[in-house]
């Protein structure tokens, strides 16, 4: 392919699958093409680097990625990447997944991955909605936002997502839009590069069905108001950022704090008690 | 290949079912266990997170038994043997993965230490309820193997052999036990590592770029692969092709469900395993299988002591089940027993592949005890009048 120039992201793309199912103007490409991008920043082995995910639009990331993918079950992306993780220590796990997916039927695993801080990167790209099924309400459509199982308006609190992984104890939180990318691209390269549970949300256009259900226009549109009205705040507190209906949102970098990770506090823990009869836990071989 | 000399616990003990268990799942190579804390199978897992840290294993306790029987799954895909452990409400919630385990062709071992349901039913007390959740417990069309040991010797013995099993056909593998074999109290034999054959996972050699993941190249199962070995694998719970990409049509279900199915069946002899005695020309032959098949045969040396002519059917291995062997068990017998700790479900099986050749009876229980011998020698009176 000398002298024809071949799009950075193409390396990371099982180009055979594509066309890919995302409608025009999904953003679920675009945060791919900043994952893309910031493999290559971080400088990631691809053979070392493994992508899961649950079910749902943003579930079909781990299908269409060129390296060890693992198309899991509805919500059980996080579980499954535990065991990887803990068969692979020394691989970088991404779990790569939607806001119903991760938060709604995954949501006890979530917690619990973050409590014990494996070692894995969490990309969650939040459109609001269930996308795969029709527009149904996630624990993130804003209140007051309709949906096709809310036709008159949700009237359920939502998740701030960073507040609640922040609460759970994730070393790396941040949360960006598709507009962002390189900031996005930035954070997902030093969330590659943060031992421990990182956590990314990705604010993403849902045209075909969140926007239109509301009347927002294409997905030029919501780029344009993920534009207009984001701060960037890094640092912010955690507590401070939750989303409402087209309102204000704070963008960011919001957490960095240094844990051991789970391997690390099993295997500190067990030679302290067991000493020499202790065999450290490496994985497979 | 054989076990490992450093993880074997070779001499004789003194030792439960559940522990038995344990072992013998080390003694087979697994590495690698993710549970749930459930009455009446915990002390499993007590006893691997006592071991583990001693053998370079990880014991992880999930959030719930969904957590557990996926988390596991992604261990072996790493390149792990692993086993999940539970009893019957746990087992419900595991089923979703159970299909996973069948479609994504996982060689997993799936511990079942059954107890009385429907619910939360009676926790501390043994059933055999779960025979059918085993069989067809997740949505859709896919075989399982499954192992009913009815001693602590046999827990550690076919533990292993639930392992082997699970690498040679790449499919759930059930091992199940009940409440009394899990806590039945035994001498257990642990031969030494050279004598313990353990099937290995049998990687491909083929070099990225010239392998599929679910296409058979040689023999009737797929060649194993995992992840960090460059081939860029990818696995999915859609139907998919060889190359285990999506492919969502009739052709490719049809191709896909049939071999997930056939390359179980076609080895039904090979994976059956069972005990025949003394059933030619016996008037009835009792059908049993764990504590049951314990009881049973006290309660047949009672009858033939009566001079009674009854044989006994103990069957290990469940599923698949041995249609074979039950038609010719029926053209040498008169009649069947099956005996069972539930309302009736292996039954249904053993009146199906015997084609109503010859009467067969049900003497169950609800669970929550065992079937008395005398209740078995009454039945078999009843039976042969």
């Amino acid at each position: 392919m000398s002298g024809t120039p071949q799009n950075p992201v193409e390396k990371l793309l099982r180009t055979e699958r594509m066309p890919h199912i995302w409608c025009p103007g999904c953003g679920i490409g675009t945060s791919v093409n900043c994952f893309a991008r910031a493999l290559e920043q971080a400088n990631i082995d691809y053979k070392n680097l493994h992508v899961v995910s649950g079910i749902g639009c943003s579930g079909r990331v781990a299908g269409y990625v060129n390296v060890d993918s693992f198309h899991t079950t509805h919500g059980r992306a996080i579980p499954f990447a535990t065991g990887l993780a803990m068969a692979r220590p020394e691989a970088k796990v991404v779990v790569y997944s939607g806001d119903g997916d991760l938060f709604a039927i995954g949501g006890n695993h979530l917690i619990h991955a973050a409590r014990r801080n494996i070692d894995m990167t969490v990309i969650c790209v939040n459109n609001f909605t269930y996308g795969m099924t029709g527009g149904q309400v996630t624990p993130t459509t804003p209140y007051s936002a309709k949906a096709s199982t809310m036709p008159y308006g949700n009237f359920e609190d939502t998740f701030n997502l960073p507040n609640l992984v922040d609460a759970c104890g994730a070393v790396f939180v941040a949360r960006w839009t598709i507009y962002h990318v390189r900031q996005l691209t930035r954070s997902m390269t030093k969330a590659l590069n943060t031992p421990g549970f990182s956590f990314i949300e990705v604010l993403s256009p849902c045209p075909t069905l969140y926007q239109r259900r509301n009347k927002l226009g294409d997905g030029v549109m919501m780029v344009q108001y993920f534009k207009e009205r984001s701060t960037i705040e890094n640092g912010a507190n955690t507590a401070d950022v939750a989303l409402g209906f087209q309102g204000d949102i704070v963008v960011g970098e919001f957490v960095e704090r240094e844990r051991p990770t789970f391997i690390q506090n099993y295997n500190t823990r067990m030679e302290q008690v067991l000493g020499d009869a202790f065999v450290p836990y490496e994985g497979v071989k | 290949m054989k076990a490992d000399p450093k993880a074997v616990n070779t001499g004789t003990h003194f030792i439960d079912g559940n522990e038995a268990c344990a072992e013998g799942a080390i003694a087979a190579g697994c590495r690698f266990v993710a549970g749930y804390p459930i009455t009446p199978s915990t002390e499993v897992v007590e006893h691997i997170s006592r071991r583990f840290p001693r053998l370079g294993g990880l014991f992880i306790q999930m959030e719930d038994e969904i957590a557990s029987s996926i988390c596991f799954q992604g261990a072996i895909w790493g390149g792990l043997k692993a086993m999940t452990v539970t009893s019957g409400p746990g087992l419900s919630l595991m089923m979703e993965h159970v299909g996973l385990a069948a479609i994504t062709e996982t060689p997993s071992v799936f511990v079942d230490v059954q107890r009385a349901g429907p619910s939360t039913g009676l926790p501390t007390l043994p059933a055999q309820q779960d025979i059918m959740q085993a069989r067809w417990g997740s949505h859709g069309d896919y075989e399982v193997i499954a192992l009913a040991p009815n001693s602590p010797q046999e827990c550690f013995d076919h533990a292993i052999t639930a392992f082997n099993l699970a690498e040679q056909y790449r499919c759930p593998v059930f091992f199940m036990m009940d409440e009394c074999i899990g806590h039945m109290l035994g001498k257990v034999k642990i031969p030494a590592a050279d004598q313990i054959e353990v099937v290995a996972r049998k990687f491909t050699s083929r070099p990225a770029g010239e392998f599929e993941p679910f296409r058979i190249y040689d023999g009737d199962q797929p060649e194993m692969v995992r992840a960090g070995m460059g081939h860029a694998i990818h696995t999915t719970g859609l139907t998919h092709d060889e190359r285990g990409y999506p492919a969502m049509n009739p052709q490719t279900q049809d191709t896909l469900i049939r071999r997930l199915r056939n390359k179980i069946l076609d080895h039904t002899d090979e994976i059956s395993i069972y005990e025949a005695d003394q059933i030619d020309g016996s008037d009835v032959t009792i059908v049993a299988y764990g504590v049951t098949a314990r009881v049973a045969e006290y309660a047949v040396h009672l009858a033939r002591k009566e001079g009674l002519k009854v044989g006994l059917l103990r069957l290990t291995t469940l599923w698949p089940f041995n249609d074979r062997l039950i038609r010719e068990v029926a053209d040498n017998t008169k009649s069947f027993i099956v005996a069972e700790m539930n309302l009736g479900q292996m039954v249904h099986e053993v009146e199906r592949a015997s084609r109503s050749k010859i009467p067969v009876h049900l003497l169950d229980h609800a669970g929550g005890g065992i079937i008395e011998p005398e209740t078995f020698v009454k039945k078999i009176k009843e039976v042969v009048r």
